[in-house]
């Protein structure tokens, strides 16, 4: 396989607040290999949110804590690749848009408001290269052309309050696009726009992965995981519980907070059931959690060992890919998720 | 179906765009609700389903007229909502209550959650002793505890607002709640726990639920009937589980084609059905079908000739001129349904 674009290895990130130290990401460790979708998968509060914002250098503040490492090596003018988590500012601004770019959820926070879409294409292509206005400006209309806007020369024109939602978001997409990155970080891309466009978007990040671009698709959306995830990380109150393939989270998931998620979602291609099979009880608070399995105050299943913090690893009878982390036995962990015939957390 | 508790008649909500420096003139009309007609039975959920800019929560404001609607008129168990004097409305809105999307914005944060639930109370007058009472019956109700009473919305998680907002709206014992997204801001698995007391609240009160959403997985799991909504106007009303498997209308059938579904294999396996474009803007709509510009079917006639709701065997009724997956023998059956709008064609579809 080639050599990962980027290499996450326990990345911890926690923040000193009023209320005690906050423990947002607690040991995250992944590689993004090229022409990969990774999706992180979590609810709020689990740290999906804060663990990918620390790679782009978003979350430092005073009061914030790093540890790990993040290592992009599809950084082109870095030999060896850059370390993101010590970086200088510097560094950072130089390969952030140039070689890891990202997406928000609200394009509308993230244009902006008084200047025009396609000066705000070309004035980040200036920052990275050297490249005239007239150029630069063809390159925005080419940009705004390939992500699927009509009458792009004419729309580059336009400011982001003339535009749709779902227009904004083409155009976030084509301004992260506008040097090529190696590593594109979407945040919920497509959680603030309708079912149509967002099925236009998921098609856009696609494509993406016939150029060999990286993407990290942080979502809280199971279904566009199945969609288009190569792989996919669950996260639980700042620690991955379970990793794999789609097929396997989806059809042998081994932890019961999975085994939760799956039963919880009101599926559009299934009759209606009795009732959901919800998960009892809220997220811990991040501040004050549960020492051992995080999870363990909403388990039913949960025994005297889960007071231990479990590993996260790989379990005998798996493929080899497909990690977790939850101390049942395998076979007493594919009797317990069977609820009414469905995945589901059950009852104790 | 049971009696009908809502009809809604050809229910018109326009707003005026205005412009001009000094005087103000109007200048075109938003055509947000533009002539839909339903009934809604005793006990039953109504899902109505839309894209953004649909109109779904416009229609769900003019009915119960916290909005003065254009045209049209809905009645409340055959009494006229639309036209009734501020005094004859009161005893009316006691029976309708709304539940709202954002459990962050609709509770006023200065107020402790035992006023919150208690205005409706008071507001109707009830009795100072019992309210305390009621308040604290109302948190066991939607599985919150009687010590919340005191506290402010802020310290209460999504999922906990939620409930909040559920027990002010069952405050009054209303007969009708039209709940806007209840569950569209909240996470998946606190999704389901709101939909579960949703259920048992309905069964436990016999209420009737009009379920706003924007997309087909949520109302598969809480509706009896669903109607779908494009541009002001209904494409679709069909039994609930019918509209699953046989959709009639195209725009419903992009609807279903769109969600993403939770399965890495039937993901794979469904047809890749991407509707092109955006719905257009509704100051102008387009003429005959409000569809036809993003439909792949479309021909001449939609172009020109808006589609009355024809309806089909079992009460479902769809408008569109080149109906899907309904055989011979059932469009030959089929009937101009009353609830078409006035501008309408009589044209039913015909046969290829």
């Amino acid at each position: 396989m080639a050599e990962p674009l980027l290499d996450v290895r326990d990345l911890m990130v926690s923040f000193r607040t009023e209320e005690g130290v906050v423990r947002a990401v607690e040991g995250v460790s992944f590689a993004l290999e090229p022409g990969e979708v990774l999706a992180i998968v979590g609810e709020s509060g689990s740290g999906k949110s804060v663990a990918v914002g620390t790679l782009m250098g978003l979350t430092r503040s005073p009061n914030a804590r790093f540890e790990g490492e993040a290592r992009l090596r599809a950084a082109r003018r870095e030999h060896g690749g850059l370390e993101l988590v010590g970086a200088s500012e510097g560094k950072l601004r130089r390969v952030r848009g140039k070689d890891i770019a990202m997406i928000f959820q609200d394009p509308m926070t993230s244009l902006n408001p008084v200047q025009r879409v396609g000066d705000q294409i070309v004035e980040q292509i200036q920052a990275h290269e050297q490249v005239g206005d007239a150029e630069g400006r063809a390159r925005a209309v080419d940009l705004l052309d390939r992500v699927g806007i009509p009458r792009a020369a004419e729309r580059a024109r336009s400011y982001p309050h003339e535009f749709s939602g779902g227009m904004r978001q083409r155009a976030m997409i084509a301004m992260a696009f506008s040097c090529e990155p190696r590593v594109l970080i979407a945040d919920e891309p497509t959680t603030a726009l309708d079912v149509t466009i967002q099925a236009q978007i998921l098609r856009q990040i696609e494509e993406l992965r016939e150029r060999d671009t990286g993407v990290i698709l942080v979502t809280h959306d199971l279904g566009v995981v199945a969609d288009v995830a190569d792989r996919i990380l669950v996260m639980y109150a700042g620690r991955i519980v379970e990793q794999g393939t789609p097929d396997e989270l989806f059809y042998d998931p081994q932890h019961p907070y999975t085994w939760g998620l799956l039963g919880s979602i009101a599926r559009v291609d299934r009759a209606r059931p009795k009732r959901l099979a919800a998960i009892e009880g809220l997220p811990p608070s991040l501040s004050d959690r549960p020492a051992g399995c995080h999870f363990r105050p909403r388990c039913p299943h949960a025994f005297g060992k889960c007071v231990e913090t479990p590993a996260l690893e790989h379990r005998a009878g798996l493929t080899p890919g497909h990690l977790d982390r939850c101390l049942l036995a395998g076979e007493s962990k594919r009797r317990l998720r069977e609820v009414n015939g469905e995945v589901g957390l059950g009852a104790p | 179906m049971s009696a009908s508790l809502l009809s809604v008649e050809h229910l018109k909500q326009h707003f005026p765009v205005k412009a001009g420096v000094v005087f103000d003139r109007t200048v075109a009309h938003v055509h947000a609700v533009d002539d839909v007609s339903f009934e809604l039975g005793e006990g039953e959920t109504l899902g109505l389903v839309g894209e953004s800019g649909c109109g779904k929560t416009t229609l769900s404001r003019s009915l119960m007229r916290l909005l003065e609607p254009t045209d049209g008129r809905v009645l409340f168990r055959g009494r006229d909502v639309t036209h009734a004097s501020a005094r004859e409305l009161r005893p009316l809105r006691r029976q309708m209550q709304m539940v709202f999307q954002d459990p962050y914005a609709s509770l006023n944060p200065r107020k402790r959650i035992e006023q919150i639930v208690a205005a409706p109370l008071r507001l109707h007058g009830h009795d100072k002793s019992e309210i305390g009472a009621r308040v604290r019956e109302l948190l066991g109700r939607v599985g919150l505890q009687a010590e919340h009473a005191n506290r402010y919305p802020h310290e209460f998680s999504g999922g906990q607002r939620q409930r909040i907002g559920i027990a002010r709206a069952l405050a009054l014992e209303p007969r009708l709640v039209v709940l806007d997204e209840p569950v569209s801001a909240l996470d998946v698995s606190v999704q389901a726990q709101i939909v579960n007391l949703l259920d048992d609240l309905q069964e436990g009160f016999g209420l009737t639920y009009l379920f706003v959403a924007h997309d087909l997985s949520v109302v598969r799991h809480v509706s009896d009937r669903i109607a779908v909504m494009y541009l002001g106007k209904l494409m679709e009303v069909s039994p609930a589980e019918e509209l699953y498997t046989k959709p009639i209308h195209p725009y419903t059938e992009a609807l279903l084609a769109a969600v993403p579904v939770p399965d890495p294999r039937e993901s794979r396996a469904r047809e890749r059905l991407v509707v092109s474009g955006e719905p257009p803007n509704p100051i102008d709509p387009p003429p005959g079908c409000v569809f036809h510009p993003r439909c792949e079917h479309a021909t001449e006639v939609c172009r020109t000739v808006e589609p009355p709701l024809a309806r089909y065997a079992s009460g479902h009724l769809a408008a569109c001129h080149h109906p899907r997956r309904v055989s011979a023998s059932e469009i030959a059956a089929a009937e101009r349904s009353p609830a078409s709008p006035r501008s309408a064609g009589d044209g039913l579809p015909q046969l290829a």
